[in-house]
């Protein structure tokens, strides 16, 4: 048997999803977060039976990329000679009127069907009351209501499903909103409500002269909560578990290894007998361990756990609105910033985000953009390790991320206004759901922190260890020197970093944080640093980026956006390094750090 | 009786906090379909909830749902506006 969930955008199919399937699927509080074809098995009566996702959609007559998916995969798995299919019609219960349109149009399909009223709960609070009996006798199909995310009537959902029928309402195609009409003053009563708290808090989000504001406050409050957590965590977990467990671990191996010999130096690293250098030393155990465990993750979970609560309050949608002028100019809509956010996590499933736009254009053009001017998570925790380490830190901080981030964004606006220009076609205009503002479901969000955090251990961790084991035989067979003797005058003269850099900004392509981790015994002031940043952010992204990208959008565009990045990367870090080198005493350690 | 165009003005003068009756979707049946999708259509009350600052998009209330539709999108819309608020 096939079950096929099928709704409105933002009604809470994929809630559902996790729950009928225990396969965990990232749900937020905004419309479009199913891009992809999700499916996975639950069981009814005993029997198996395969779930599937279905991207949301207003109708069955597609307007749009994302609902002729949906309109697809329906008729691949319920079309014609295909009987073993049920429809779970999940319908937002605050929104009836507008969700019983396409429940009429499937109801038109006659396929077996259940209809699922979700956010039940919501609508109550609401003041809206929906006689579920009534609207069961009038459709001829099971009516189960339910609130997905706390797993409310999900057990009587699955009872019903194998006692779903083929609908008995028959109605005029042309007289749809009519038959809508009728049915919803049947069953539907909606009691005077007051405004809450958290209304007033959505319309203060997108009303002019409090939006802005709003959306610094927000920003300056995520920018810092991820800080202090991330180096929270560090300080008290992280480097203790270091220095407790591991390091003896370490010792340990390293004296089964015999304390010298390649395999030692492989293993454990260079020089571990007295202190560990783990930036430094190039080992599995060591360097390999610590960059994506040590240093990374802190901040990677600080950071997901803030745009996890972003997510599901439904705050994002309102940032799109007061975006969408702003992007536009840049040939991108509103909603680009729910990818852009994403990216600055990790760029994979950032560019995967993209398909949350409507044409190709928009989406060619985000992805462009992101992978030149959004540094990821594993990048900028790196980053802050290595700034660290300069005498004086807060203002060295301050010093490169402002100048790294400035020089970012304003080369994503030129890159933006260049690119809308170049590229034919208009980008759509807004037309999005606005979500109400929710409080975010506390187990639902630590899921989906969780499934975040290991999604990043699965890809990351291979790739890194892989990354320093290819740095350290390159650096044992002497390769890493010969290559930097042949990028010298490149990377010298243009980029005022010195050769040994030069092995860095060639790992940037597998892993930019095993890059940032190879510039750190090289003792670069902050203005090296900040140059470093920025053009291993924008030359290239790394291999699993460039993957997805190949995947989304081909060779022939993969490799125009090849060209724009690295161009844009030594251009704009040239003309970095060369303005900070004329102000000269400018910043914190003045003039002696310059003159290194 | 009038013409749309004569009776109606577009949603994207419609003043802020007032209510109006979808006339016609001006433009392209594409446009006209998907808003009839999410429930914009002829017939149906709107209330307008902000404007738009530089041209950016219209928030309007349909029914239940709180919808953010571009400027352009607007002005394509013609409303009827109603003398009553919308409670």
């Amino acid at each position: 048997m096939k079950i096929l969930l099928l709704g409105n955008p933002n009604v809470g199919k994929s809630v559902l999803f996790s729950r009928l399937t225990g396969v965990h699927v990232l749900a937020s509080n905004y419309p479009g977060t199913t891009v992809e074809f999700v499916q996975g098995t639950t069981r009814v009566g005993g029997e198996k039976a395969r779930v599937i996702d279905v991207p949301g959609t207003y109708s069955l007559e597609p307007t749009c990329k994302a609902e002729e998916v949906a309109l697809r995969i329906l008729e691949d798995h319920c079309g014609k000679g295909k009987e073993d299919c049920v429809v779970v019609n999940v319908v937002d219960s605050t929104n009836l009127e507008r969700s019983l349109y396409l429940t009429l149009q499937l109801v038109a399909k006659r396929l077996p069907m259940v209809v699922c009223l979700n956010l039940w709960d919501e609508a109550k609070h609401t003041g809206i009351s929906i006689d579920k009996d009534a609207l069961e006798r009038i459709l001829g199909v099971p009516v189960v209501p339910t609130v997905a995310v706390a797993g409310e009537g999900t057990g009587t959902l699955v009872e019903k499903i194998a006692r779903a029928r083929v609908p008995t309402y028959r109605y005029e195609k042309e007289e749809i909103w009519k038959e809508v009409g009728k049915i919803v003053s049947a069953v539907q009563v909606i009691c005077h409500k007051h405004h809450t708290w958290r209304e007033r808090l959505g319309d203060l989000a997108v009303h002019p002269a409090t939006a802005l504001p709003m959306a610094v406050v927000v920003g300056l409050l995520s920018f810092f909560v991820i800080r202090f957590l991330g180096e929270g965590l560090i300080d008290q977990v992280f480097d203790p578990f270091f220095a407790r467990f591991w390091t003896p671990m370490v010792h340990g191996v390293s004296r089964l290894l015999g304390g010298a010999g390649i395999l030692h130096d492989i293993v454990v690293g260079h020089g571990v007998s007295g202190e560990i250098d783990y930036a430094g030393s190039l080992g599995l155990l060591t360097t390999g361990i610590y960059i994506p465990i040590g240093a990374v993750l802190p901040y990677l979970f600080a950071f997901y756990l803030v745009l996890s609560i972003l997510e599901d309050t439904g705050y994002l949608p309102r940032l799109a609105v007061i975006l969408d002028t702003f992007m536009h100019k840049l040939g991108m809509h509103g909603m680009t910033i729910v990818p852009m956010l994403l990216g600055l996590g990790c760029n994979v499933p950032g560019v995967l985000a993209t398909r949350i736009l409507e044409t190709r254009r928009e989406r060619l053009i985000a992805a462009t953009i992101m992978a030149i001017t959004v540094p990821c998570m594993s990048q900028l925790a790196m980053i802050a390790g290595l700034v660290g380490t300069l005498q004086g830190g807060v203002h060295h901080g301050v010093a490169v991320f402002g100048t790294a981030f400035l020089t970012l964004f304003v080369t994503g606006l030129f890159l933006g206004i260049f690119l809308n220009r170049l590229t034919r076609g208009e980008s759509r205009e807004l037309l999005m759901d606005i979500p109400p503002f929710r409080l975010p479901y506390l187990p639902g969000l630590f899921k989906k922190l969780a499934m975040r955090t290991w999604w990043f251990l699965k890809e990351a961790l291979p790739w890194v260890l892989f990354g320093v084991l290819l740095v350290n035989l390159l650096e044992i067979s002497g390769g890493l020197d010969f290559l930097g003797r042949l990028a010298a005058p490149l990377v010298q003269s243009v980029l005022g970093l010195p050769r040994e850099a030069v092995g860095g900004l060639i790992f940037g392509f597998l892993r930019k944080d095993v890059a940032v981790g190879m510039l750190a015994p090289l003792g670069l002031n902050w203005r090296q640093i900040t140059v470093a940043s920025v053009v291993l952010t924008m030359y290239f992204p790394c291999i699993a980026t460039f993957t997805v990208f190949l995947k989304e959008f081909g060779l022939k565009d993969t490799f125009k956006a090849s060209i724009a990045m690295v161009c844009t990367s030594f251009t704009v870090g040239g003309l970095l390094n060369l303005l900070l080198k004329s102000l000269g005493g400018w910043g914190p350690g003045g003039a002696e750090n310059a003159s290194r | 009786m009038n013409s749309p165009e004569e009776r109606g003005i577009s949603l994207a003068a419609l003043k802020k906090g007032r209510a109006g009756r979808v006339l016609a979707v001006q433009g392209g049946m594409g446009l006209a379909r998907r808003l009839e999708s999410m429930g914009i259509r002829p017939g149906v009350l709107v209330v307008k909830e902000s404007n738009s600052f530089l041209k950016g998009p219209v928030m309007i209330r349909v029914g239940q749902a709180q919808v953010a539709l571009g400027y352009g999108m607007a002005s394509r819309i013609l409303v009827e506006p109603e003398e009553a608020g919308p409670q």
